[in-house]
C-alpha cells in the first residue's frame, strides 16, 4: 500500500467535519435550528449527561451544525477540537476562564485588538486576574514578566493594527520553559497563512466574524486546542487535573489525555457562561470557510498591489506591512508567513487627523466601519474608533499614530480599489 | 487508579467510578502507541453500568512506568499480573488492534482468568508494511502520519469522541505523539513478529466477539477471518462507515456491540 498523504487545506475546508446527511441525503450542512435533542430512552439520556456517550443534549452546550464547524476549524488548524462561540471575545474569555481564577496572572502582548486590551486591562482585574503587557518583539520581557501565579502567555499572530508579527516559536519556547501554555489570536492570519500549532502555540482563537466567515454577515468566535500542552506535567492547572465537584468529580485530564481543556471549557464554560454560537451563525461561517483558501489568496494578492501603490504616493508618510523590507518584522514574516501577511494593514497619512477625515469621506468603494476581513474593502481610523479608550502613550506603544489609517483589503478588482484610494489621497491633501 | 506490578507503577482508568473488584471486571487493552483514553466513552459507560473497569496504560505508555513490552505474549502475561494486583480473579478482556492479539493470548494462556474476549480490529498475521515498519524506526513523525491516515475511514463523525467538537484525526495523532520516543517501534515490532495467533485461537474456549470496521485499512476485515474461523462460536459484528479507530469514529456502535456481548447470557 502506497504511503498516504494528509489532505490539503483546500480539501479540508470543504469536507472536514461533514458528510452527506444520513437521513435526508442533504449534501450541504443542514442548519439544526433546534434547542434540544430527543433521547432514545432514559439510559441514553443519563449516559449523555454523564459523558458516557457522545451526542447532543441542548444547543447551549453542543449542536450538530456547530459541531461541523468545530471539527472543520480544528482540522484546518491541526488541533484536536474546538468550541464555537458567540464572538471572538467570548472565545478569549472562555480560554481564560477555563484556565484560571482570581489571583492568577497573564503575560500578554501590548499589540492587541482594543477589545482584548479592554478585557485584560480593565475588566479582568475586577475579577482578580491581572495582566502584564509586554512589547511583543522584546522576548526578554516575556520571560521577565512571568510570575509564580502566571497561567498564560497571550499574543496575536499579527498584532492589531501595526501588524507586529508574533515570534510564535520563540514565545512558545519561553512559555514552555516555565510550564505555561501560549494562546494566540490568529484572526488576521487564518490557517491559510499560518498554523500556529505547527509553530509551538498551544491554544488558538479566532474572531470568526472576520476572514473565516469572510462576508461581514455573522459575529462568531472559535477556540481551538492543539492538544499538545501537558497540563498534568505543568502542575499549574488543578482545574484540569484534579476532580471537579461541578461535574461528578471528573478529572478531565484522566478522562481525555489530549482533550482535557476542551472538555472542561465545554462542560463548565459553555454550561455556566453560556456564550454559545447560534446554529445559523455556524452555518454562515461554514459557507465562508468553504472558500477560505480561494479568498485568502485573493485578499493577499490585492493587498500586495495596494501596498505597492501606497508606497509611491506623496500623501502617504509610511506604509506598515511586514512584507516591506522596512518593517521591523520583515525577516520574521518571511519565515513564519511565507504565503503572505494578510489583508489588514495600516499607513500613515500626511496631515494628521484632518487629512484622515477628508481621506475617509472621499472614498467610494471602501466602507468606513469597525470590522476587518470582509469580502468588501474597509477603512477605519483606529485612534477614534477601535482603540479610542487608549491614551496617546498606550496608542504609541501599540504602534498607532493620530493619522494612522487601517485598511482591510477585500476581493474587488485591485485596479478599482487603487483608483478609489487615489481619489481619497488627492482629497486628503486639499486644505 | 494506580497499581504496582513488577515494582513499577501501572495506571488504570476506572471509568470515573471507584474500582470494586467484587463487580464483574472488564479490562480494556489499547493498541500500539495508545493509552487508556482511546476507550474513554465505552469504559466510562460500563463503569457506570455495573462493571469494574480497568482501562490500562500498558508499560511505558501514558501514565504507566517502565519500558514497553516487546511481545504480545509478554503483554498477555503482564495483564494477568495486573489482575492479581487488582484482586480480580476473572475478567472480560477487550482489546483493540495489537491489544486484540493480547486479549486473544490471555484467553489462550490463562483460560482460568478470562470469561470472554472482545477483539476489535484484530488481524492475523498482523503484518506491518516494510515502509511503515522502517518509518517507525527512522522517521517517527512520518510513521505517525501514515498510521493516522490509515486509521480513519471518514473526514466526519457523528458523534465524534470524546464528544462534539473533537476532530478525531487530530486527537489520535496528538495522542500518539504524546507517547515516549522509542515506544512506537517496539509496539509495531510486537505486532509484526507475533506468530501465535492461530495456535492461540485454537485454544480459546470462552465466548468471543470480533468487531470489524468495514473501512479498516490497517487491519482489513479479511485479515481477521482465519481467527474467526479458528474460534468456535465466535460472534462477528461489522461497523459501517468506520476505519481502524472505531472507538472514536463510531463510539455508540462500538459501545452497543460491547454492551450486548458482555451482558449476554453465558453459554452453558
Amino acid at each position: 500500500m502506497a504511503a498516504p498523504k494528509p489532505p490539503h487545506l483546500d480539501t479540508l475546508s470543504l469536507h472536514a467535519g461533514q458528510q452527506p446527511d444520513p437521513t435526508t441525503g442533504a449534501r450541504a450542512v443542514p442548519i439544526f435550528q433546534s434547542t434540544s435533542f430527543v433521547f432514545r430512552d432514559t439510559d441514553h439520556a443519563a449516559a449523555l449527561f454523564n459523558m458516557e456517550r457522545a451526542g447532543h443534549v441542548y444547543s447551549r452546550i453542543s449542536n450538530p451544525t456547530n459541531a461541523v464547524l468545530e471539527e472543520r476549524i480544528a482540522a484546518l488548524e491541526g488541533g484536536v477540537g474546538s468550541i464555537a462561540l458567540a464572538s471572538g471575545q467570548a472565545a478569549l474569555h472562555l480560554a481564560i476562564a477555563t484556565l484560571m481564577g482570581a489571583g492568577s496572572h497573564i503575560v500578554a502582548s501590548r499589540a492587541l485588538y482594543g477589545g482584548s486590551h479592554n478585557l485584560l486591562a480593565y475588566t479582568l482585574p475586577r475579577f482578580g486576574v491581572e495582566t502584564t503587557f509586554v512589547a511583543p518583539r522584546d522576548l526578554r520581557a516575556w520571560g521577565d514578566a512571568i510570575r509564580p501565579n502566571t497561567k498564560l502567555l497571550f499574543g496575536e499572530t499579527l498584532g492589531n493594527p501595526g501588524l507586529d508579527v508574533l515570534d510564535v516559536p520563540a514565545v512558545a519556547a519561553i512559555a514552555h520553559g516555565h510550564n505555561l501554555p501560549l494562546l494566540v489570536d490568529a484572526t488576521f492570519t487564518t490557517p491559510y497563512l499560518m498554523r500556529p500549532f505547527d509553530l509551538g502555540a498551544d491554544l488558538i482563537y479566532h474572531s470568526a466574524t472576520k476572514f473565516l466567515c469572510g462576508h461581514g454577515t455573522a459575529v462568531a468566535g472559535v477556540l481551538v486546542d492543539g492538544g499538545t500542552f501537558d497540563w498534568e506535567a505543568s502542575g499549574r492547572f488543578p482545574e484540569l487535573t484534579e476532580p471537579y465537584a461541578g461535574f461528578h468529580g471528573m478529572d478531565f485530564q484522566e478522562e481525555s489525555t489530549v482533550g482535557a481543556f476542551l472538555l472542561r471549557a465545554r462542560r463548565e464554560g459553555l454550561r455556566d457562561f453560556g456564550a454559545c454560537m447560534s446554529p445559523t451563525t455556524a452555518w454562515i461561517v461554514l459557507q465562508g470557510i468553504e472558500t477560505l483558501p480561494l479568498r485568502m489568496a485573493r485578499h493577499v494578492e490585492n493587498t500586495r498591489k495596494i501596498v505597492e501603490f501606497l508606497g509611491t504616493q506623496s500623501a502617504v508618510a509610511s506604509v506598515s506591512y511586514p512584507e516591506l523590507p522596512g518593517h521591523p518584522d520583515h525577516e520574521l514574516a518571511k519565515r513564519l508567513l511565507p504565503r503572505g501577511c494578510g489583508a489588514v494593514f495600516s499607513f500613515e497619512l500626511k496631515g494628521g487627523r484632518a487629512a484622515g477625515r477628508r481621506f475617509i469621506e472621499a472614498l467610494r468603494l471602501f466602507s468606513h466601519l469597525a470590522n476587518v476581513g470582509d469580502a468588501k474593502s474597509l477603512v477605519i481610523h483606529p485612534a477614534t474608533t477601535t482603540h479610542f479608550r487608549m491614551d496617546d502613550a498606550a496608542l504609541a506603544a501599540a504602534g498607532i499614530g493620530p493619522g494612522t489609517i487601517r485598511l482591510s483589503i477585500g476581493l474587488e478588482a485591485a485596479e478599482d480599489l487603487i483608483e478609489d484610494l487615489a481619489g481619497g489621497l488627492r482629497a486628503s491633501q486639499k486644505a | 487508579m494506580e497499581l504496582d506490578v513488577r515494582n513499577a507503577k501501572v495506571y488504570a482508568y476506572t471509568g470515573g467510578k471507584s474500582f470494586d473488584p467484587a463487580l464483574p471486571c472488564v479490562v480494556f487493552v489499547h493498541g500500539a502507541e495508545g493509552d487508556h483514553s482511546v476507550w474513554g466513552l465505552q469504559s466510562r459507560y460500563l463503569a457506570h453500568h455495573g462493571r469494574a473497569v480497568l482501562a490500562l496504560d500498558l508499560p511505558g505508555h501514558g501514565r504507566s512506568a517502565g519500558q514497553p513490552l516487546a511481545s504480545i505474549e509478554a503483554i498477555a502475561d503482564w495483564i494477568v499480573e495486573v489482575l492479581g494486583a487488582a484482586h480480580v480473579p476473572r475478567a472480560q478482556i477487550v482489546g483493540h488492534s495489537s491489544g486484540a492479539l493480547v486479549a486473544l493470548e490471555v484467553a489462550a494462556r490463562h483460560p482460568g482468568r478470562v470469561d470472554r474476549i472482545a477483539l476489535l480490529g484484530a488481524a492475523f498475521p498482523m503484518r506491518v508494511s516494510t515502509e511503515l515498519l522502517e518509518a517507525t524506526r527512522t522517521d517517527e513523525p512520518r510513521a505517525l502520519q501514515m498510521i493516522n491516515i490509515w486509521s480513519h475511514g471518514a473526514y466526519a463523525h457523528y458523534p465524534s469522541s470524546p464528544g462534539p467538537g473533537f476532530w478525531v484525526h487530530g486527537a489520535n495523532l496528538r495522542l500518539m505523539e504524546r507517547q515516549k520516543r522509542g515506544v512506537l517501534p517496539v509496539d509495531f515490532a510486537a505486532c509484526n513478529d507475533y506468530r501465535g495467533g492461530l495456535a492461540a485461537a485454537a485454544k480459546v474456549r470462552c465466548p468471543t466477539l470480533f468487531l470489524i470496521a468495514r473501512r479498516d485499512l490497517m487491519t482489513p476485515g479479511r485479515t481477521a477471518q482465519d481467527l474467526v474461523k479458528a474460534i468456535a462460536g465466535a460472534r462477528v459484528v461489522e461497523i459501517d462507515g468506520s476505519g481502524h479507530a472505531m472507538m472514536a469514529e463510531k463510539p455508540d456502535e462500538v459501545l452497543d456491540a460491547l454492551r450486548d456481548f458482555l451482558s449476554s447470557a453465558m453459554p452453558t
